[in-house]
């Protein structure tokens, strides 16, 4: 392993690092501004052009903020919280394909931070971590209203994650790899899978809403039921780690929606554009398509944030039970059938 | 023939409540989902109802109760006596005086031998109520005249507005006048 190899990939880390960390800032704007749009108000307007210095103005508050903690034994627990729910949030981002790979100072610069062979079985690894940040500072709070935000995020994470791992095996089994790296490459001219698989694209959709306790399944932080959910104790920069563990969240599961599902880094026309303009200009090109993918995601959560209301608890619980874990196993075997048939 | 009690509305607005089984495409949500959706995005291409105050203001309606102004005559003289009879009708006790003699020399600046040396109201006591207004018998003060909002402040102490803030201005009081002559 030579010395350039390791630079190369801290700076690509580090650079993963700092647009995972702006993406989720601007969510926060975004999700404000989204809402107001759709309520037909203009939302923050007064921190700088159209509000774009809102997130620092919003960050510079939650910093400012009295740390306050709650008469709690398990202090320990209570700060750990939220540093699980920020580390999970930015560890899925290693696996990622952002892009094939780039051609500088005469070396090919892959655009993934590690190429691992089980890298969809690792994301879904870390998400499941996830749900512990949420559980232990909503155990740790002390309070009754955090400790049933806690309950609900951990039962309605555990329904959901069966269903949404069904999903990927029909997926599995069609692309026959679990590297997203190769998932993205078959992928490529327009042979997005969700074409060959549009019922494991909706149930791994709404899961990937469930997953991330977006709207319509943010019972864990229902605020006319349980205050804040499990940040109800929180406060200052440690409820501020939670908030943007939601929304860094959002962007990693926008991502693997759009890797898994709409080709990633690919659009119509990728090869052409290698061969005849340069390997930069395409993939810089693809980063872009897969960010503006990224970004139609993210928009989406938001809007149907803004569209349906919240399910009841036996709803959730319904649905996950009852209907998608049923058709995930049903696309299973129909996607089965068709690569018996068709191969 | 008689109607019976289940088929009379008495508000002409009785919708017949139907409890029919729902088909499959209604129970799997979709389609109810997509609807709403795009009626979501519609709304978020339509224009704003947002004013932006304060760079914008609405537009008032001629008796619409604002800050008070003390007002000038043509001559640009000040109204008030400093009678207190705002004072008085004042129900939220808002508003205190003190009055002082005109001298020599001092003809242009007030109408009557009397004036208010200090006039202030409290801007964070007065209700708005425009009684003040009812009871001044020499036409001084107004709630209708000035068309703008009591601003916000930091301190509880720049609530209470002085003369400085409440007299007319002069060139409001010239305007007026150049307006009277010209009719």
């Amino acid at each position: 392993m030579d010395s350039a190899f390791i630079i190369e990939k801290s700076v690509f880390i580090v650079t993963i690092f700092a647009i995972t960390m702006v993406m989720a800032m601007y969510s926060t704007w975004a999700e404000r501004k989204v809402a107001a749009f759709l309520q037909d108000r203009v939302g923050p307007n007064r921190a700088g052009w159209g509000g774009l210095l809102q997130p620092l103005a919003d960050g510079m508050k939650l910093f400012a903020k009295e740390e306050f903690e709650p008469n709690t034994p398990n202090k320990f627990l209570f700060f750990v919280g939220p540093a699980i729910a920020m580390s999970t949030a930015l560890m899925t981002s290693a696996v990622i394909p952002w892009g094939d790979k780039l051609h500088i100072f005469g070396r090919d610069v892959v655009l993934q931070a590690t190429d691992i062979d089980g890298s969809l079985l690792y994301i879904f690894a870390i998400v499941s971590i996830g749900v512990y940040g949420i559980m232990i500072g909503g155990w740790a709070s002390n309070n009754k209203f955090s400790l049933m935000g806690a309950v609900r995020a951990a039962s309605q994470m555990v329904s959901y994650e069966v269903a949404m791992g069904l999903s990927v095996i029909a997926l599995i089994m069609m692309t026959g790899t679990l590297s997203l790296k190769e998932i993205c490459v078959q992928q490529s001219g327009f042979h997005w899978n969700v074409f060959y698989q549009p019922v494991g694209f909706l149930i791994f959709l709404i899961c990937a809403f469930a997953e991330t306790n977006r709207t319509p399944f943010d019972l864990a932080e229902c605020e006319s039921e349980l205050i804040g959910g499990y940040h109800t104790e929180y406060s200052s920069m440690k409820m501020g780690f939670y908030l943007f563990a939601e929304y860094a969240n959002m962007f990693i599961s926008s991502t693997i929606i759009a890797v898994l599902y709409f080709g990633g880094y690919n659009y119509p026309g990728m090869h052409w554009m290698v061969e005849n303009v340069g390997v930069n200009t395409a993939n810089i090109l693809g980063i872009g398509v897969l960010f503006a993918k990224i970004c139609f995601f993210i928009f989406f959560y938001m809007w149907v944030r803004w569209t349906i209301p919240r399910f009841r608890y036996d709803q959730l619980m319904n649905l996950g039970w009852k209907i998608l874990i049923p058709l995930s196993i049903l696309n299973i075997i129909i996607t089965g059938i068709c690569i018996l048939a068709f191969k | 023939m008689s109607a019976s009690i289940q088929s009379i509305s008495l508000s002409g607005s009785k919708k017949q409540v139907s409890n029919k089984e729902m088909t499959f495409l209604e129970r799997l949500y979709l389609i109810a989902i997509v609807k709403g959706l795009w009626i979501t995005i519609k709304h978020f291409f339509r224009k704003k109802a947002t004013i932006h105050y304060p760079e914008q203001t609405r537009e008032f309606s001629p008796v619409y109760r604002g800050q008070h102004m003390l007002k000038r005559d043509e001559l640009g003289r000040e109204n008030c006596t400093a009678c207190g009879l705002c004072a008085l009708s004042c129900p939220a006790e808002a508003i205190t005086m003190k009055a002082a003699e005109r001298k020599k020399g001092e003809e242009m600046l007030y109408r009557e031998e009397k004036y208010a040396e200090i006039y202030e109201i409290n801007m964070l006591r007065c209700i708005f109520c425009g009684l003040c207004e009812e009871a001044c018998p020499k036409d001084a003060i107004y709630l209708t005249i000035s068309k703008e909002l009591v601003p916000a402040q930091y301190n509880r102490e720049d609530f209470i507005f002085g003369k400085d803030k409440l007299v007319m201005p002069l060139e409001m009081a010239m305007k007026n006048a150049q307006l009277k002559n010209a009719n």
